[in-house]
């Protein structure tokens, strides 16, 4: 019996359910650090007075700065000082920083500390940034606000676009968003007094960077810092980067020669830690008389902050874009060009799916709109278009392995019986008052890859590998050290179901130790979909070379050939008959009698491997069910369904939880969240009553059916999911509010859908006005 | 300097919690989560906004959900306070609702687990038979960022239905 496929409990959970986790906020007895923010978006700092540390003092100890290189000659390098030097570049840049007994204490500090700050003229959002006599973000280094851009286009784009039966134009909008992990980012360091090293508890997703590029900033050997990322209480991206914060507090501990700790409040959160996500897409498409996709041009334009991340750079949502955007499709022809915009606003970091929610929403619009001028059905169209010849090499050149892009969408409609649905929309139109609509999106998410793919971004660091530590012990108990840095996705338990299978032990016999520096191999971490396909592969492999190490001892113990040793149920046996040996046993031999082992056998049991893959492609279909009031522009989530292909599935339960989660966020993408700057740079939406999460209330149950197209492009054969949701949701979300009103003559092409924009959409299908401009001029934040 | 203010200076104060008397010294000022969390050591309640959205916090103050955050820690002094150490029995068996959440997948991360876990006990303790509608109405006050809420949903549902909270 396989333990990779059931839906086991997770070893997890027994401790958070007690109330026992340790989060950064729980260890306690440190020194309080407050950090001093920019009240203002732009200005020059003539001086700061009071009982703060600030830049100078860091200088003066050497430290440097933080460097988040891309090898290419369109991309703007720049040396980002730990807390602002000169100038500050957006509201909650990180000025000064003061540190107290305690939190009311430091507070108390923080009051006294007062900055000189001479402001000056902003550049905001997209439009304003890019504008000729634009306000300069880094006027020392670039000429211009665009800190990034790709360019590159197919021969004949052109020749293709004029010979299209049909063009589709389209311009596609996402607001700004916060990951907002219900834990605030926050760290705390405290230095041995005798040796003097340091240990960094931090919350954070790979802690093995952040040990490297903090001890890079502070010129000291990485043997001397500890970096634990204790129990994270929710990421997504937001903690990927280095917090300038986190690399502050070594060095106040290493300064102070005590524990300091920093706990991030929402506010701060909300305003400082990373946003993501405001993109704008011009599209040009060509259909042929028969609604195939055959060129496609992007014009795409993010709006990346002040600062670049480390080590993922500004390129890494305008460059996602241009590598991507082609998506489930196969246009022979594209062009795109894509570039990175800075602007006095919050950095941006990778939030769950990156581009790719905006990537997916340009397409999935692109669909429908070109649909209906062509009066083809949008489940048709899509059938169509979709990949269906594997691999599928993109006009990026991109290698899509097999997938179920038509099948799972084939599945998807069946299931929730459109013909059904469009009886009852017929009646509700009549009828008048709510309108139901539904929306269909088909999407790739890729997945899994490691460090050809970075490479290929040719980025300062390139991450990429996984690799993994097992041994097994005198007890016959396995311990699995990894360097990916799990934090909520239930990975432990995955791994060890991998391993117990290998072994033939029980998952309840493993331990997997991670992000902790001391403890774990070097390893990049958690995120883009990644851990379960790396660190995954690299746990099969390794437990393959442990279980032909017990195969060998058993053979010699049993006195037969290792090839005919059977491990399962905690025993070894010679295949075929009952004759064994207890694994448990055969670990005491390896450790305790090692005149038994073969000759030549290195005593004990313990296998390391690592695991680098190409990548790989997920796919899924997203169908949600909405209800529009033209009157409010209210929306309310009806029903949503997913058919996902992930490969195989190690733990379904725990593959649903992901994708449950995901869709909820990309709901709240598409219709509540946004994060609002009025035009001089001051954040509006620094609570949670201004910046909206879904509550219950606004999450429908989502109903799952799995494919599982294995996977050769990964040894396990799964394909890693953890963004999917959130990827696919808020297509298919604003496919149905658009369906919901498509007898009015609306088109939204602008998410998050708020009330608003749903008004200012009905408002200008009636009066015939462009809906694209009337959006775009609502800027209040959403109401619930 | 700044002024010092009767809000900051320390007084005596008793908590119930969980059946355990603890003796603190806070400001009048002290939130009744931080009191709990620095003074008392139970760390298992968290804090997510500290602006009384998203319910990390919730205990149980006299068998009533309220937001730690927003209560001092003066105020709760003549009330029974409990907080999610205290749902598992003294044996180490886990309550129902804890075995359910367990079960359901009704957690990830776990940061906001805590406070489901208080609000959920508090429902059903005080409606038993409470309905599924008023029941997701009653959830609708929480916030969790990694599980879409449906497991979270069914956990507390399915405890409610075995009558055993
Ligand atoms: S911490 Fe109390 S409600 Fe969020
Ligand atoms: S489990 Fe992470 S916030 Fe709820």
């Amino acid at each position: 019996m396989s333990w990779v496929g059931r839906s086991i409990r997770r070893v997890e959970d027994p401790t958070l359910l007690c109330g026992a986790g340790m989060f950064v906020g729980d260890i306690g007895g440190a020194a309080a650090v407050r950090f001093i923010r920019s009240p203002v978006a732009s200005g020059l700092i003539g001086g700061v007075h009071g009982p703060a540390y600030t830049i100078a003092d860091l200088d003066a100890d050497g430290v440097g700065n933080i460097e988040a290189v891309l090898h290419r000659p369109d991309y703007v390098r720049l040396a980002q000082p730990l807390l602002a030097r000169e100038r500050v570049r957006y509201v909650g840049e990180p000025v000064a920083v003061v540190v107290g007994a305690t939190a009311a204490e430091a507070e108390d500090l923080a009051e006294q500390v007062e900055l000189d700050i001479e402001p000056l003229p902003a550049a905001v959002g997209l439009e304003a940034a890019l504008a000729p006599d634009a306000p300069l973000v880094h006027p020392a280094e670039s000429e211009s606000n665009v800190m990034v851009a790709g360019e590159m286009a197919t021969p004949g784009l052109v020749e293709a676009l004029e010979a299209a039966h049909v063009i589709v134009e389209l311009e596609i909008v996402s607001g700004r968003q916060a990951a907002l992990p219900l834990e605030a980012r926050g760290s705390h360091a405290v230095t041995e007094r005798f040796g003097g090293r340091t240990t960094l508890h931090a919350s954070i997703q790979a802690p093995h960077m952040v040990r490297t590029v903090i001890c890079d900033l502070l010129g000291m050997p990485e043997a001397d810092l500890r970096v634990v990322a204790p129990d994270v209480g929710g990421a997504f991206g937001q903690k990927l980067p280095l917090a300038r914060e986190d690399a502050v507090l070594v060095w106040l501990s290493r300064r102070l020669g005590r524990a300091v700790a920093w706990i991030e409040d929402r506010s701060e959160n909300l305003m400082a830690s990373w946003h993501s996500r405001e993109q704008r897409y011009r599209l040009r498409a060509g259909f042929d008389v028969g609604a195939h996709l055959e060129a496609l041009q992007a014009d795409v334009a993010a709006n990346v902050g002040a600062w670049p991340c480390y080590p993922i750079t500004w390129g890494v949502e305008p460059l996602m874009a241009l590598a991507e955007l082609p998506g489930p499709y196969t246009p022979e022809h594209y062009g795109v060009r894509s570039r990175g915009i800075a602007s006095h606003t919050c950095p941006m970091s990778p939030y769950r799916g990156v581009s790719r929610p905006v990537i997916t929403l340009a397409l999935e619009r692109l669909m429908d709109i070109a649909a209906a001028r062509l009066g083809v059905d949008p489940v048709e169209i899509r059938r169509r278009n979709l990949q269906s010849d594997f691999p599928h090499i993109s006009p990026t050149g991109l290698r899509h392995d097999e997938g179920t892009y038509r099948e799972a969408m084939e599945l998807a409609v069946s299931h929730v019986d459109l013909g059904a649905f469009r009886a009852r929309q017929s009646a509700a139109r009549a009828a008048g008052g709510p309108q139901p609509g539904i929306g269909i999106c088909t999407f790739s998410e890729r997945t899994g890859y490691g460090t050809p793919a970075f490479a290929a971004r040719a980025m300062g660091v390139t991450p990429g590998f996984e690799n993994v530590e097992m041994s097994m012990d005198p007890s016959g108990y396995v311990t699995l050290r990894i360097g990916a840095s799990p934090h909520g996705q239930g990975l432990e338990t995955a791994l060890s179901q991998i391993v117990a299978d290998e072994l033939g032990t029980d998952p309840s016999r493993v331990r997997v130790v991670a992000s902790d520096t001391d403890r774990t191999p070097y390893g990049w971490g958690s995120f883009a979909s990644r851990a379960m396909v790396l660190a995954g592969g690299a746990t099969h492999l390794a437990a393959q070379k442990l279980a032909a190490q017990l195969g060998s001892l058993a053979a010699e113990v049993l006195e037969a050939a290792a090839d005919d040793i059977v491990l399962a149920d905690g025993r070894a046996t010679v295949a075929g008959t009952s004759v064994g040996v207890d694994i448990a046993e055969l670990a005491r031999i390896a450790h305790h009698h090692t005149q038994r082992l073969p000759a030549g056998a290195v005593p004990g049991l313990s296998a390391n491997a690592g695991y680098d893959p190409g990548g790989t492609f997920s796919n899924a279909c997203h169908v949600a069910e909405v209800e529009v009031d033209p009157d409010t522009g209210g929306v309310s989530m009806r029903r949503f369904v997913v058919v996902e292909d992930a490969g195989r599935l190690i733990n379904p339960m725990i593959a649903d939880g992901q994708i449950r989660g995901g869709v909820a966020q990309g709901i709240a993408n598409a219709l509540l969240e946004e994060v609002v700057y009025d035009e001089d740079g001051n954040i509006l939406t620094t609570s949670l009553m201004d910046y909206l999460p879904p509550t219950v209330a606004e999450i429908p149950d989502i109903e799952i059916m799995h494919l599982e197209t294995l996977s050769d492009a990964t040894v396990t054969g799964a394909k890693g999911l953890g963004e999917g949701g959130t990827i696919g949701a808020p297509a298919a979300v604003l496919n149905a509010v658009n369906d919901a009103l498509a007898h009015l003559g609306v088109e939204l092409n602008e998410m998050p859908a708020t009330p608003e924009r749903v008004r200012a959409a009905v408002r200008a299908a009636a009066g015939g006005n462009s809906a694209g401009e009337t959006n775009r001029s609502t800027q209040e934040a959403p109401v619930q | 300097m700044t002024e010092i203010s009767a809000a900051d200076v320390a007084v005596p104060v008793v908590l119930r919690v969980n059946g355990n008397e603890y003796r603190i010294s806070a400001e009048p000022r002290r939130t009744l989560a931080d009191a709990l969390r620095d003074d008392c050591g139970l760390t298992g309640t968290h804090l997510g906004c500290e602006h009384g959205v998203c319910g990390a916090c919730t205990v149980l103050l006299d068998g009533e959900p309220v937001r730690s955050c927003l209560l001092f820690a003066v105020q709760a002094q003549s009330a029974e306070i409990r907080t999610v150490e205290g749902l598992a029995a003294a044996d180490g068996t886990l309550h129902p609702l804890q075995e359910a959440f367990w079960r359901h997948h009704g957690l990830q991360c776990g940061f906001c687990t805590p406070g489901f876990l208080m609000l959920s006990a508090g429902v059903l303790e005080t409606r038993p038979d409470i309905g599924d509608e008023e029941l997701r109405e009653a959830l609708s006050s929480n916030l969790c960022r990694c599980t879409g809420y449906q497991t979270i949903v069914e956990a507390v549902q399915s405890v409610r239905d075995a009558g055993e909270a």
